[in-house]
């Protein structure tokens, strides 16, 4: 888009001044390249999210930002109750609670490397990817309550995982105030045999090596050195995510008259979080972040029995568990008052700081880990929370790459096949259900993520700690 | 508001056919028809070419579809919401729709057989229609068009 639009801040900081319905500034965290490059929906859907009731601060764009549904994805906003404020369906998104998991092997790559093929061929046959993909465990009415509720330590309680896989997780793996009445009956049907399933898209599982240490002091504490082997799984809340989405954006949609909200774009779908409908939706989407977490921690323990199949008696610990879809209850410092303020990240990763009292003592001094996912057969990024990034967009940080090309183009442009043979020649392998799927996740397809990373690290949003580089990739 | 329909006869000329249109991140799906309903069954199809070649798949299974919106854009989003649905619980991939519409309720029926991976080489799980660039809409020759964007 044309830099023309914006007021430049500093090196990374493009503003636009509130206009026409803008309750506040729209801003972007992006180096003049990134931003060039960016889709103009962006400056549009940001600034529509300026418009909306409650909005405190600035609508927020992170440095992967791209044309999202509603609001860009990349997008933070923070909405205060007390003025107002207003909770949005299509600020989460579809995929609620999406997110990545890092677990750490405790092998190095040259330990790895004889058995690359064998570990590949058993992490494809414990963990159920792409589309229809069924899991081996089935949810009663009695389960799905207890899933809904407790999260990953519902998870845990069943037997999947160890206690103190917890403190390495976002709200310690359960998300308090999930209300799983208000949970539709469809959208448990549809989840009740998906759970421990990757699903497809741009989801997947993938065994990486630590390929550069940008922060040795904070990578120790994170326990990343180079050469050694980790694991990311990357999914979200499957199916009943999906639903509880679809749902509540219809229904949002169809009261906002009602709420006297004008929509800009319908897809900005929103109820006052003082609302029946806010707060139903608010305790139908805690109970879909309860299920990502649930659904991750079975992931994990399933990757646990494939690696130990391989490689008898290594265990695999938790580095942590970050959500990049979802709306959270925090406090945030605005104009010098401690607020309590209903922060939206859609495609937007949660970047505490040092010494923020949510996390656990480990995470204390060096901020929490702010995991960036690539796509396939490219980096992904281990990232830590800053104090100045509370200051920028209420410690938040970007995601991953975001795509640079439609799945359409990139199903024109290669073939599946093609690919893994070439990504083999690379030395990374690639398991995956389906060549479209392959095609339409083509690294070339997305951004560089580096290049992401790197301005957000410059803007403060995050530091950069580790590289990662794919050596197994199991795509859904 | 009841939905209002109109089937002059030049656009009865026009195929019924279905086309995907460019977004970033997701897919458009776009049905092109003479009547309302053509144009839902054409958009319809080009949700399942999302996810396979909508000729790999055999119409033995069908089902019935009903629902309702308060304009023709919900109802449109509504449609296909009800079809990823049933996609999803039932691990189906529908060929052909059989769409009636009547004062903003749809009553449909949707044939299709069970997901093939070797056969389908289902590409993506489909998460919902979205009300992105959703519209239901005539164009000049009277035809009937139906879009949205599909998040995948």
């Amino acid at each position: 888009m044309d830099t023309s639009q914006f007021i430049q801040r500093d090196e990374t900081c493009w503003e636009i001044k509130p206009k026409g319905a803008m309750r506040v500034p729209a801003i972007i965290y992006a180096d003049e390249q990134l931003l060039q490059d960016m889709d103009q929906k962006v400056y549009e859907q940001l600034t529509n999210v300026a418009t909306l009731p409650g909005i405190v601060e600035a609508a927020y764009a992170m440095p992967d930002a791209h044309w999202g549904y509603g609001f860009p994805i990349g997008g933070v906003a923070a909405f205060d109750p007390e003025l107002g404020g207003v909770v949005s369906a299509g600020g989460v998104g579809f995929d609620i609670s999406c997110g990545v998991r890092t677990l750490h092997t405790g092998l190095n790559i040259t330990q790895l490397e004889p058995h690359k093929q064998a570990l590949a061929d058993a992490l494809y046959r414990t963990i159920p990817a792409g589309v229809g993909s069924r899991g081996k465990i089935h949810l009663n009415h009695k389960a799905m309550l207890g899933m809904l509720t407790g999260g990953a330590q519902w998870a845990l309680e069943q037997g999947y995982g160890e206690e103190h896989d917890l403190e390495r997780i976002e709200e310690h793996g359960c998300m308090a105030g999930a209300e799983p009445h208000y949970v539709s009956p469809k959208a448990r049907e549809r989840q009740k045999d998906e759970m421990g399933t990757l699903g497809s898209g741009n989801h997947y599982l993938e065994v990486q090596r630590v390929s550069k240490i940008f922060d040795p002091a904070v990578a120790k504490v994170f326990g990343l050195h180079v050469d050694d082997v980790v694991i990311s799984i990357h999914c979200g809340s499957r199916g009943l995510g999906h639903q509880i989405g679809t749902e509540f954006l219809k229904d949002m949609a169809m009261s906002a008259a009602q709420y006297q909200i004008v929509l800009p774009d319908r897809e900005l779908a929103c109820a006052p979080l003082n609302s029946p409908l806010g707060k139903h939706y608010l305790g139908a989407m805690r109970a879909a972040i309860n299920c990502a977490l649930a659904n991750r921690q079975i992931i994990t323990h399933l990757t646990r029995q494939a690696v130990a199949s391989v490689f008898p008696g290594l265990h695999l610990d938790l580095l942590y568990d970050v959500s990049h879809n979802t709306c959270k209850l925090e406090q945030h410092t605005v104009n010098g008052q401690k607020k309590s303020l209903f922060v939206h990240r859609k495609g937007a990763t949660r970047a505490f700081g040092p010494d923020h009292p949510d996390l656990p003592d480990v995470f204390k001094k060096t901020g929490q880990p702010v995991l960036i996912g690539g796509s396939m057969g490219t980096s992904s990024y281990v990232l830590c929370g800053t104090k100045a990034s509370e200051q920028r967009a209420f410690s938040s940080a970007c995601h991953g790459a975001g795509r640079a090309m439609s799945r359409s183009k990139a199903t024109q442009q290669w073939q599946g096949r093609t690919l893994i043979e070439q990504l083999a020649a690379q030395g990374i392998i690639i398991r995956c259900p389906s060549m479209r799927g392959v095609a339409e996740e083509a690294p070339l397809a997305y951004k560089d993520v580096s290049a992401v990373v790197e301005i957000a690290d410059r803007a403060g949003l995050a530091r950069k700690v580790a590289r990662l580089e794919p050596v197994i990739c199991i795509k859904g | 508001m009841p939905i209002e329909r109109d089937s002059p006869l030049n656009s009865k000329l026009i195929t019924p056919h279905w086309e995907h249109f460019e977004h970033k991140a997701d897919i458009g799906i776009r049905g092109i028809a003479p009547t309302l309903e053509q144009a839902f069954e054409q958009a319809a199809i080009a949700m399942t070419a999302v996810v396979t070649d909508p000729n790999l798949v055999s119409d033995a299974t069908a089902i019935t579809i009903t629902c309702t919106a308060p304009d023709t854009e919900l109802l449109l989003a509504s449609w296909i919401n009800e079809l990823i649905y049933e996609m999803a619980v039932h691990g189906l991939l529908f060929k052909r729709y059989q769409v009636a519409i009547d004062n903003g309720k749809l009553s449909a029926t949707a044939f299709g057989a069970a997901v093939d991976q070797q056969k389908h080489q289902p590409a993506v799980e489909i998460k919902g229609a979205t009300f992105t660039e959703l519209r239901v809409y005539q164009q000049a020759d009277d035809a009937w068009v139906a879009q949205c964007v599909v998040d995948v």
